[in-house]
Protein backbone atom coordinates (compact mmCIF):
# COMPACT_ATOMS: atom_id res chain seq x y z
CA UNK A 1 0.00 0.00 0.00
CA UNK A 2 1.29 3.43 -0.97
CA UNK A 3 -0.02 6.95 -0.88
CA UNK A 4 -1.49 8.26 -4.06
CA UNK A 5 -2.66 11.69 -5.19
CA UNK A 6 -6.37 11.85 -5.94
CA UNK A 7 -8.09 14.83 -7.56
CA UNK A 8 -11.73 15.64 -6.90
CA UNK A 9 -12.50 16.55 -10.51
CA UNK A 10 -15.72 18.39 -9.69
CA UNK A 11 -14.02 20.65 -7.14
CA UNK A 12 -10.87 21.27 -9.15
CA UNK A 13 -10.90 24.69 -10.86
CA UNK A 14 -7.53 24.41 -12.52
CA UNK A 15 -5.62 26.90 -10.33
CA UNK A 16 -2.47 24.91 -11.07
CA UNK A 17 -0.58 25.44 -7.79
CA UNK A 18 -0.17 21.68 -7.40
CA UNK A 19 1.79 21.37 -10.64
CA UNK A 20 4.09 24.21 -9.56
CA UNK A 21 4.85 22.53 -6.25
CA UNK A 22 5.12 18.98 -7.57
CA UNK A 23 6.14 19.04 -11.25
CA UNK A 24 7.69 15.57 -10.92
CA UNK A 25 4.21 14.09 -10.57
CA UNK A 26 1.69 16.66 -11.82
CA UNK A 27 1.50 18.22 -15.27
CA UNK A 28 -1.18 20.58 -16.56
CA UNK A 29 -3.25 20.06 -19.68
CA UNK A 30 -3.94 22.77 -22.27
CA UNK A 31 -6.64 24.27 -20.03
CA UNK A 32 -4.66 24.21 -16.79
CA UNK A 33 -6.17 21.09 -15.22
CA UNK A 34 -3.87 18.58 -13.55
CA UNK A 35 -2.69 15.34 -15.11
CA UNK A 36 -1.33 12.97 -12.47
CA UNK A 37 1.63 11.39 -14.20
CA UNK A 38 2.36 8.53 -11.85
CA UNK A 39 0.17 6.57 -9.50
CA UNK A 40 1.92 6.24 -6.17
CA UNK A 41 4.18 8.86 -4.65
CA UNK A 42 7.85 8.01 -4.09
CA UNK A 43 8.81 8.48 -0.41
CA UNK A 44 11.26 11.26 -1.31
CA UNK A 45 8.41 13.33 -2.79
CA UNK A 46 5.89 12.75 -0.03
CA UNK A 47 6.61 16.04 1.74
CA UNK A 48 6.20 17.99 -1.52
CA UNK A 49 2.99 16.12 -2.22
CA UNK A 50 1.64 17.16 1.19
CA UNK A 51 2.51 20.78 0.43
CA UNK A 52 0.67 20.54 -2.89
CA UNK A 53 -2.38 19.13 -1.11
CA UNK A 54 -2.30 21.96 1.45
CA UNK A 55 -1.86 24.60 -1.24
CA UNK A 56 -4.96 23.69 -3.26
CA UNK A 57 -7.32 26.66 -2.80
CA UNK A 58 -10.45 24.55 -3.32
CA UNK A 59 -9.32 21.46 -1.37
CA UNK A 60 -9.61 19.29 -4.48
CA UNK A 61 -6.34 17.41 -4.00
CA UNK A 62 -5.98 14.58 -1.53
CA UNK A 63 -3.39 12.00 -0.56
CA UNK A 64 -5.12 8.68 -0.18
CA UNK A 65 -3.90 5.25 0.78
CA UNK A 66 -4.72 3.01 -2.14
CA UNK A 67 -4.60 -0.74 -1.90
CA UNK A 68 -3.13 -2.38 -4.94
CA UNK A 69 -5.89 -4.24 -6.81
CA UNK B 1 -35.87 -21.96 -24.17
CA UNK B 2 -37.52 -18.73 -23.03
CA UNK B 3 -35.97 -15.57 -24.36
CA UNK B 4 -36.35 -11.89 -23.56
CA UNK B 5 -38.57 -11.16 -26.55
CA UNK B 6 -40.14 -14.57 -27.21
CA UNK B 7 -43.92 -14.57 -26.90
CA UNK B 8 -46.33 -12.16 -28.57
CA UNK B 9 -44.98 -9.83 -31.30
CA UNK B 10 -43.57 -6.48 -30.19
CA UNK B 11 -46.29 -4.67 -32.10
CA UNK B 12 -48.86 -6.19 -29.72
CA UNK B 13 -47.65 -3.81 -26.97
CA UNK B 14 -47.13 -4.68 -23.31
CA UNK B 15 -47.70 -8.29 -22.34
CA UNK B 16 -50.32 -8.54 -19.59
CA UNK B 17 -49.54 -10.04 -16.17
CA UNK B 18 -51.87 -12.94 -16.94
CA UNK B 19 -50.18 -13.75 -20.26
CA UNK B 20 -46.74 -13.37 -18.69
CA UNK B 21 -47.59 -15.79 -15.87
CA UNK B 22 -49.05 -18.23 -18.36
CA UNK B 23 -45.78 -18.31 -20.29
CA UNK B 24 -43.34 -18.23 -17.38
CA UNK B 25 -45.30 -19.47 -14.37
CA UNK B 26 -45.27 -17.64 -11.04
CA UNK B 27 -42.25 -15.67 -9.87
CA UNK B 28 -39.74 -18.27 -8.58
CA UNK B 29 -39.39 -16.43 -5.27
CA UNK B 30 -37.44 -19.25 -3.65
CA UNK B 31 -34.82 -18.89 -6.38
CA UNK B 32 -33.71 -15.51 -5.02
CA UNK B 33 -31.53 -17.07 -2.32
CA UNK B 34 -29.36 -19.03 -4.73
CA UNK B 35 -29.66 -16.56 -7.58
CA UNK B 36 -26.46 -14.57 -6.95
CA UNK B 37 -24.36 -17.70 -7.29
CA UNK B 38 -26.21 -18.73 -10.43
CA UNK B 39 -25.78 -15.28 -11.96
CA UNK B 40 -22.06 -15.50 -11.27
CA UNK B 41 -21.95 -18.95 -12.88
CA UNK B 42 -23.94 -17.68 -15.89
CA UNK B 43 -21.33 -14.96 -16.60
CA UNK B 44 -24.17 -12.55 -17.33
CA UNK B 45 -22.69 -9.11 -17.81
CA UNK B 46 -24.60 -5.85 -17.43
CA UNK B 47 -26.32 -4.66 -20.59
CA UNK B 48 -26.26 -0.95 -19.80
CA UNK B 49 -22.92 -0.38 -21.44
CA UNK B 50 -20.20 -0.76 -18.82
CA UNK B 51 -20.32 -4.56 -19.02
CA UNK B 52 -19.82 -5.22 -15.29
CA UNK B 53 -20.62 -8.81 -14.20
CA UNK B 54 -24.17 -8.85 -12.80
CA UNK B 55 -23.59 -11.50 -10.11
CA UNK B 56 -20.59 -9.68 -8.68
CA UNK B 57 -22.53 -6.42 -8.54
CA UNK B 58 -25.43 -8.04 -6.67
CA UNK B 59 -23.03 -9.65 -4.20
CA UNK B 60 -21.30 -6.34 -3.47
CA UNK B 61 -24.69 -4.83 -2.51
CA UNK B 62 -25.85 -7.93 -0.61
CA UNK B 63 -22.68 -7.87 1.52
CA UNK B 64 -23.57 -4.38 2.77
CA UNK B 65 -27.37 -4.39 2.63
CA UNK B 66 -28.62 -5.55 6.03
CA UNK B 67 -32.08 -5.71 4.49
CA UNK B 68 -32.01 -1.98 3.86
CA UNK B 69 -30.71 -1.79 0.30
CA UNK B 70 -32.40 -0.15 -2.69
CA UNK B 71 -32.81 -1.55 -6.21
CA UNK B 72 -32.66 1.11 -8.91
CA UNK B 73 -33.79 -0.39 -12.22
CA UNK B 74 -32.11 1.80 -14.80
CA UNK B 75 -34.34 2.48 -17.78
CA UNK B 76 -32.88 5.89 -18.69
CA UNK B 77 -31.74 5.01 -22.18
CA UNK B 78 -29.80 8.13 -23.15
CA UNK B 79 -27.71 6.46 -25.87
CA UNK B 80 -29.02 8.02 -29.11
CA UNK B 81 -28.66 4.83 -31.19
CA UNK B 82 -30.15 2.44 -28.63
CA UNK B 83 -33.82 1.54 -28.39
CA UNK B 84 -33.69 -1.84 -26.67
CA UNK B 85 -34.26 -0.73 -23.06
CA UNK B 86 -37.45 1.19 -23.90
CA UNK B 87 -38.50 -1.78 -26.04
CA UNK B 88 -38.12 -4.37 -23.29
CA UNK B 89 -39.96 -2.12 -20.83
CA UNK B 90 -42.76 -1.39 -23.29
CA UNK B 91 -43.23 -5.00 -24.43
CA UNK B 92 -42.10 -7.15 -21.47
CA UNK B 93 -42.62 -5.01 -18.36
CA UNK B 94 -43.32 -8.04 -16.16
CA UNK B 95 -40.00 -9.65 -17.00
CA UNK B 96 -38.25 -6.44 -15.90
CA UNK B 97 -40.35 -6.34 -12.70
CA UNK B 98 -39.62 -10.03 -12.04
CA UNK B 99 -35.90 -9.26 -12.28
CA UNK B 100 -36.16 -6.25 -9.98
CA UNK B 101 -38.19 -8.17 -7.36
CA UNK B 102 -35.75 -11.09 -7.48
CA UNK B 103 -32.85 -8.62 -7.15
CA UNK B 104 -34.51 -6.99 -4.13
CA UNK B 105 -35.00 -10.40 -2.47
CA UNK B 106 -31.49 -11.55 -3.37
CA UNK B 107 -29.59 -8.49 -2.14
CA UNK B 108 -31.90 -7.57 0.75
CA UNK B 109 -33.69 -4.46 -0.52
CA UNK B 110 -37.06 -3.07 0.58
CA UNK B 111 -37.33 -0.31 -2.01
CA UNK B 112 -37.45 -0.71 -5.81
CA UNK B 113 -37.26 2.29 -8.11
CA UNK B 114 -37.89 2.09 -11.85
CA UNK B 115 -35.93 5.01 -13.32
CA UNK B 116 -37.47 5.49 -16.78
CA UNK B 117 -36.43 8.08 -19.37
CA UNK B 118 -39.02 10.88 -19.61
CA UNK B 119 -39.10 10.57 -23.40
CA UNK B 120 -39.82 6.81 -23.29
CA UNK B 121 -43.59 7.36 -23.11
CA UNK B 122 -44.77 3.85 -24.06
CA UNK B 123 -42.22 2.26 -21.74
CA UNK B 124 -43.24 4.41 -18.78
CA UNK B 125 -46.95 3.74 -19.37
CA UNK B 126 -46.30 -0.01 -19.64
CA UNK B 127 -44.23 -0.06 -16.45
CA UNK B 128 -46.83 1.92 -14.48
CA UNK B 129 -49.66 -0.30 -15.71
CA UNK B 130 -47.70 -3.49 -14.99
CA UNK B 131 -46.87 -2.31 -11.46
CA UNK B 132 -50.55 -1.59 -10.88
CA UNK B 133 -51.41 -5.12 -12.06
CA UNK B 134 -49.09 -6.48 -9.35
CA UNK B 135 -49.87 -3.92 -6.64
CA UNK B 136 -51.12 -6.58 -4.21
CA UNK B 137 -47.84 -8.53 -4.40
CA UNK B 138 -45.55 -5.51 -4.37
CA UNK B 139 -47.25 -3.92 -1.34
CA UNK B 140 -46.00 -0.44 -2.09
CA UNK B 141 -42.31 -1.23 -2.28
CA UNK B 142 -41.95 -0.29 -5.97
CA UNK B 143 -42.30 3.07 -7.73
CA UNK B 144 -41.54 4.78 -11.04
CA UNK B 145 -39.32 7.86 -11.23
CA UNK B 146 -39.09 9.78 -14.48
CA UNK B 147 -35.47 10.28 -15.54
CA UNK B 148 -34.70 13.67 -17.08
CA UNK B 149 -33.44 13.84 -20.65
CA UNK B 150 -29.72 13.77 -21.32
CA UNK B 151 -26.94 11.32 -21.94
CA UNK B 152 -25.41 11.55 -18.48
CA UNK B 153 -28.67 11.25 -16.49
CA UNK B 154 -28.44 7.46 -16.80
CA UNK B 155 -24.94 7.30 -15.31
CA UNK B 156 -25.33 5.48 -12.00
CA UNK B 157 -24.14 8.19 -9.62
CA UNK B 158 -26.21 10.75 -11.59
CA UNK B 159 -29.31 8.57 -11.25
CA UNK B 160 -28.78 8.31 -7.49
CA UNK B 161 -28.08 12.06 -7.25
CA UNK B 162 -31.31 12.85 -9.12
CA UNK B 163 -33.42 10.63 -6.87
CA UNK B 164 -31.79 12.01 -3.72
CA UNK B 165 -31.57 15.69 -4.63
CA UNK B 166 -33.25 16.31 -7.99
CA UNK B 167 -29.88 16.93 -9.65
CA UNK B 168 -29.10 14.52 -12.52
CA UNK B 169 -25.34 15.16 -12.54
CA UNK B 170 -22.71 12.60 -11.53
CA UNK B 171 -21.09 12.86 -8.12
CA UNK B 172 -17.52 12.30 -7.04
CA UNK B 173 -16.82 8.66 -6.22
CA UNK B 174 -16.12 6.90 -3.93
CA UNK B 175 -18.56 6.31 -2.37
CA UNK B 176 -20.10 4.39 -5.26
CA UNK B 177 -23.86 3.68 -5.21
CA UNK B 178 -23.32 0.10 -4.00
CA UNK B 179 -21.68 1.60 -0.91
CA UNK B 180 -23.87 4.66 -0.38
CA UNK B 181 -26.68 5.39 -2.83
CA UNK B 182 -30.37 6.28 -2.60
CA UNK B 183 -31.07 7.74 0.84
CA UNK B 184 -27.51 6.87 1.83
CA UNK B 185 -28.30 3.15 1.53
CA UNK B 186 -26.42 0.50 -0.49
CA UNK B 187 -28.01 0.68 -3.93
CA UNK B 188 -28.01 -1.80 -6.79
CA UNK B 189 -28.16 0.21 -10.02
CA UNK B 190 -28.93 -2.29 -12.75
CA UNK B 191 -29.97 -1.84 -16.36
CA UNK B 192 -33.54 -3.01 -17.12
CA UNK B 193 -32.47 -5.55 -19.76
CA UNK B 194 -29.99 -7.05 -17.29
CA UNK B 195 -32.83 -7.43 -14.76
CA UNK B 196 -35.05 -9.11 -17.36
CA UNK B 197 -32.16 -11.46 -18.22
CA UNK B 198 -31.68 -12.24 -14.51
CA UNK B 199 -35.38 -13.18 -14.33
CA UNK B 200 -34.71 -15.74 -17.08
CA UNK B 201 -31.61 -17.06 -15.30
CA UNK B 202 -33.76 -17.55 -12.18
CA UNK B 203 -35.93 -19.84 -14.30
CA UNK B 204 -33.03 -21.92 -15.56
CA UNK B 205 -32.02 -19.98 -18.69
CA UNK B 206 -28.36 -19.66 -19.68
CA UNK B 207 -28.35 -15.90 -20.48
CA UNK B 208 -27.13 -16.76 -23.96
CA UNK B 209 -29.01 -14.03 -25.80
CA UNK B 210 -28.87 -10.28 -25.83
CA UNK B 211 -30.89 -7.40 -27.21
CA UNK B 212 -29.26 -5.26 -29.86
CA UNK B 213 -30.26 -2.16 -31.80
CA UNK B 214 -29.35 -2.13 -35.49
CA UNK B 215 -29.07 1.06 -37.53
CA UNK B 216 -27.29 2.57 -40.50
CA UNK B 217 -26.76 0.74 -43.80
CA UNK B 218 -28.85 -2.33 -42.96
CA UNK B 219 -32.16 -3.19 -44.60
CA UNK B 220 -34.26 -3.64 -41.45
CA UNK B 221 -33.08 -1.43 -38.62
CA UNK B 222 -34.44 -1.82 -35.10
CA UNK B 223 -34.30 -3.95 -31.98
CA UNK B 224 -33.54 -7.67 -32.17
CA UNK B 225 -32.62 -10.46 -29.83
CA UNK B 226 -29.56 -12.41 -30.90
CA UNK B 227 -27.77 -15.50 -29.70
CA UNK B 228 -24.44 -14.25 -28.37
CA UNK B 229 -22.50 -16.75 -30.45
CA UNK B 230 -23.96 -15.32 -33.68
CA UNK B 231 -21.51 -13.63 -36.02
CA UNK B 232 -22.02 -10.11 -37.30
CA UNK B 233 -22.67 -11.57 -40.77
CA UNK B 234 -25.50 -13.70 -39.35
CA UNK B 235 -26.94 -10.74 -37.46
CA UNK B 236 -26.90 -8.61 -40.62
CA UNK B 237 -28.53 -11.43 -42.59
CA UNK B 238 -31.30 -11.68 -39.99
CA UNK B 239 -31.96 -7.99 -40.59
CA UNK B 240 -32.43 -8.47 -44.33
CA UNK B 241 -28.76 -7.96 -45.14
CA UNK B 242 -26.74 -4.82 -45.71
CA UNK B 243 -28.41 -2.09 -47.72
CA UNK B 244 -25.12 -0.85 -49.16
CA UNK B 245 -21.45 -1.83 -49.01
CA UNK B 246 -20.19 -1.18 -45.49
CA UNK B 247 -16.76 -0.08 -44.27
CA UNK B 248 -17.13 -0.01 -40.49
CA UNK B 249 -19.46 -0.71 -37.59
CA UNK B 250 -20.08 1.47 -34.57
CA UNK B 251 -20.10 -1.18 -31.87
CA UNK B 252 -21.56 -0.41 -28.44
CA UNK B 253 -22.87 3.05 -29.26
CA UNK B 254 -21.37 6.46 -28.56
CA UNK B 255 -19.36 5.05 -25.62
CA UNK B 256 -18.20 2.16 -27.81
CA UNK B 257 -15.98 2.32 -30.83
CA UNK B 258 -15.62 2.01 -34.56
CA UNK B 259 -14.47 -1.34 -35.86
CA UNK B 260 -13.38 -2.11 -39.42
CA UNK B 261 -16.08 -4.35 -40.90
CA UNK B 262 -13.55 -6.97 -42.04
CA UNK B 263 -12.32 -7.25 -38.44
CA UNK B 264 -15.74 -8.19 -37.14
CA UNK B 265 -17.78 -9.66 -39.98
CA UNK B 266 -17.14 -13.37 -39.40
CA UNK B 267 -16.69 -13.19 -35.64
CA UNK B 268 -19.14 -14.01 -32.86
CA UNK B 269 -20.46 -11.03 -30.89
CA UNK B 270 -20.04 -12.79 -27.53
CA UNK B 271 -18.55 -10.29 -25.06
CA UNK B 272 -15.53 -12.51 -24.33
CA UNK B 273 -14.75 -12.91 -28.02
CA UNK B 274 -14.97 -9.14 -28.57
CA UNK B 275 -12.89 -8.40 -25.49
CA UNK B 276 -10.12 -10.64 -26.79
CA UNK B 277 -9.85 -8.30 -29.79
CA UNK B 278 -10.03 -5.12 -27.74
CA UNK B 279 -13.67 -4.36 -28.51
CA UNK B 280 -16.71 -4.12 -26.23
CA UNK B 281 -20.32 -5.15 -26.73
CA UNK B 282 -21.44 -2.18 -24.62
CA UNK B 283 -25.17 -1.54 -24.79
CA UNK B 284 -25.63 -3.66 -27.94
CA UNK B 285 -25.67 -0.91 -30.55
CA UNK B 286 -24.55 -1.97 -34.03
CA UNK B 287 -24.57 0.85 -36.56
CA UNK B 288 -23.28 0.17 -40.06
CA UNK B 289 -21.33 2.91 -41.85
CA UNK B 290 -21.60 2.67 -45.63
CA UNK B 291 -18.45 2.53 -47.72
CA UNK B 292 -19.27 5.85 -49.39
CA UNK B 293 -20.03 7.63 -46.09
CA UNK B 294 -17.27 9.56 -44.37
CA UNK B 295 -16.10 8.31 -40.97
CA UNK B 296 -14.58 11.71 -40.16
CA UNK B 297 -17.97 13.35 -40.61
CA UNK B 298 -19.84 10.62 -38.72
CA UNK B 299 -17.37 10.90 -35.83
CA UNK B 300 -17.62 14.70 -35.77
CA UNK B 301 -21.39 14.41 -35.31
CA UNK B 302 -20.91 11.98 -32.41
CA UNK B 303 -18.21 14.08 -30.72
CA UNK B 304 -20.43 17.15 -31.08
CA UNK B 305 -23.25 15.36 -29.32
CA UNK B 306 -21.03 13.99 -26.54
CA UNK B 307 -19.41 17.40 -25.95
CA UNK B 308 -22.89 18.94 -25.67
CA UNK B 309 -23.86 16.29 -23.12
CA UNK B 310 -21.03 16.99 -20.66
CA UNK B 311 -22.49 17.72 -17.23
CA UNK B 312 -20.05 20.70 -17.27
CA UNK B 313 -18.73 19.97 -13.80
CA UNK B 314 -15.17 18.85 -14.53
CA UNK B 315 -12.71 20.99 -16.46
CA UNK B 316 -11.05 18.25 -18.53
CA UNK B 317 -14.47 17.07 -19.79
CA UNK B 318 -15.96 20.53 -20.37
CA UNK B 319 -12.94 22.12 -22.06
CA UNK B 320 -11.34 18.99 -23.49
CA UNK B 321 -14.44 17.64 -25.21
CA UNK B 322 -15.33 21.15 -26.33
CA UNK B 323 -11.94 21.57 -28.01
CA UNK B 324 -12.09 18.09 -29.55
CA UNK B 325 -15.56 18.86 -30.90
CA UNK B 326 -14.38 22.09 -32.52
CA UNK B 327 -11.34 20.44 -34.13
CA UNK B 328 -13.40 17.45 -35.32
CA UNK B 329 -15.86 19.83 -36.96
CA UNK B 330 -13.07 21.72 -38.74
CA UNK B 331 -11.58 18.43 -39.93
CA UNK B 332 -14.95 17.19 -41.16
CA UNK B 333 -15.53 20.44 -43.04
CA UNK B 334 -12.04 20.11 -44.61
CA UNK B 335 -10.99 23.42 -43.10
CA UNK B 336 -8.63 22.11 -40.43
CA UNK B 337 -6.05 24.22 -38.65
CA UNK B 338 -2.48 22.95 -39.22
CA UNK B 339 -2.28 20.91 -36.00
CA UNK B 340 -5.90 19.77 -35.56
CA UNK B 341 -5.25 16.08 -36.22
CA UNK B 342 -2.16 16.08 -33.99
CA UNK B 343 -4.05 17.85 -31.22
CA UNK B 344 -7.11 15.59 -31.18
CA UNK B 345 -4.74 12.62 -31.13
CA UNK B 346 -3.01 14.01 -28.04
CA UNK B 347 -6.22 15.13 -26.32
CA UNK B 348 -7.76 11.75 -27.08
CA UNK B 349 -5.10 10.21 -24.85
CA UNK B 350 -5.20 12.80 -22.07
CA UNK B 351 -8.81 12.93 -20.88
CA UNK B 352 -9.57 9.38 -19.75
CA UNK B 353 -9.84 8.98 -15.98
CA UNK B 354 -10.02 12.74 -15.44
CA UNK B 355 -13.73 13.25 -14.83
CA UNK B 356 -15.98 12.42 -11.89
CA UNK B 357 -17.75 9.97 -14.20
CA UNK B 358 -16.63 8.10 -17.32
CA UNK B 359 -18.02 10.59 -19.83
CA UNK B 360 -14.57 11.78 -21.03
CA UNK B 361 -13.35 8.16 -21.06
CA UNK B 362 -16.22 7.05 -23.29
CA UNK B 363 -15.94 10.01 -25.65
CA UNK B 364 -12.17 9.75 -26.11
CA UNK B 365 -12.40 5.97 -26.49
CA UNK B 366 -14.72 6.52 -29.45
CA UNK B 367 -12.39 9.19 -30.86
CA UNK B 368 -9.33 6.93 -30.60
CA UNK B 369 -11.15 4.13 -32.41
CA UNK B 370 -12.05 6.56 -35.20
CA UNK B 371 -8.45 7.78 -35.52
CA UNK B 372 -7.41 4.16 -36.01
CA UNK B 373 -10.16 2.86 -38.31
CA UNK B 374 -10.41 6.05 -40.40
CA UNK B 375 -6.69 6.93 -40.29
CA UNK B 376 -6.47 7.54 -44.06
CA UNK B 377 -9.62 9.65 -44.04
CA UNK B 378 -8.31 11.82 -41.19
CA UNK B 379 -4.99 12.33 -42.98
CA UNK B 380 -6.85 13.35 -46.15
CA UNK B 381 -9.18 15.70 -44.27
CA UNK B 382 -6.22 17.34 -42.53
CA UNK B 383 -4.99 18.14 -46.06
CA UNK B 384 -8.43 19.45 -47.02
CA UNK B 385 -9.65 16.45 -49.03
CA UNK B 386 -12.15 13.63 -48.59
CA UNK B 387 -11.41 10.25 -50.16
CA UNK B 388 -14.88 8.78 -49.88
CA UNK B 389 -16.78 7.96 -53.06
CA UNK B 390 -17.14 4.73 -54.97
CA UNK B 391 -17.24 1.58 -52.81
CA UNK B 392 -14.21 -0.67 -52.83
CA UNK B 393 -14.71 -4.17 -54.25
CA UNK B 394 -14.71 -7.13 -51.91
CA UNK B 395 -16.39 -5.44 -48.96
CA UNK B 396 -19.32 -7.28 -47.34
CA UNK B 397 -22.46 -5.94 -48.92
CA UNK B 398 -20.78 -5.11 -52.24
CA UNK B 399 -22.29 -8.24 -53.76
CA UNK B 400 -25.73 -7.50 -52.32
CA UNK B 401 -25.65 -4.12 -53.99
CA UNK B 402 -24.50 -5.57 -57.31
CA UNK B 403 -27.39 -8.04 -57.22
CA UNK B 404 -29.90 -5.39 -56.20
Amino acid sequence: MREQLVVDRIRCDGHGLCAELLPEVIALDDWGYPIIKSGSIAPALLEHARQAVDACPVLALKLALVTAM
Amino acid sequence: MARLLSGPPLTAGAESYGAHQQRFGALPAAAARSLIGRLEASHLIGRGGAGFPVGRKWRAVADRANGKAVVLANGAEGEPLSLKDRTVMAARPHLVIDGAVLAADAVGADDIIFYVGAEHRAAEAAMRYALAERAADLRGRARVVQAPRGYVAGEESAAVHFINAGDPRPTTTPPRPFERGVGGRPTLVQNVESLAAAALVARGDDAGTSLITLSGAVRRAGVREIALDATLAEVAASAGGLARPVQAVLLGGYFGGWVDITDLWARPLAPASLRARGHAFGCGVLSFLAEDSCGVEATARIMGYLASQSARQCGPCLFGLGAIDAACRRLAARSAQPDDLKRITRWGGELAGRGACKHPDGATGLLRSALGVFADDYAAHQRGRCVRGAPAAGRPGALAQAVA
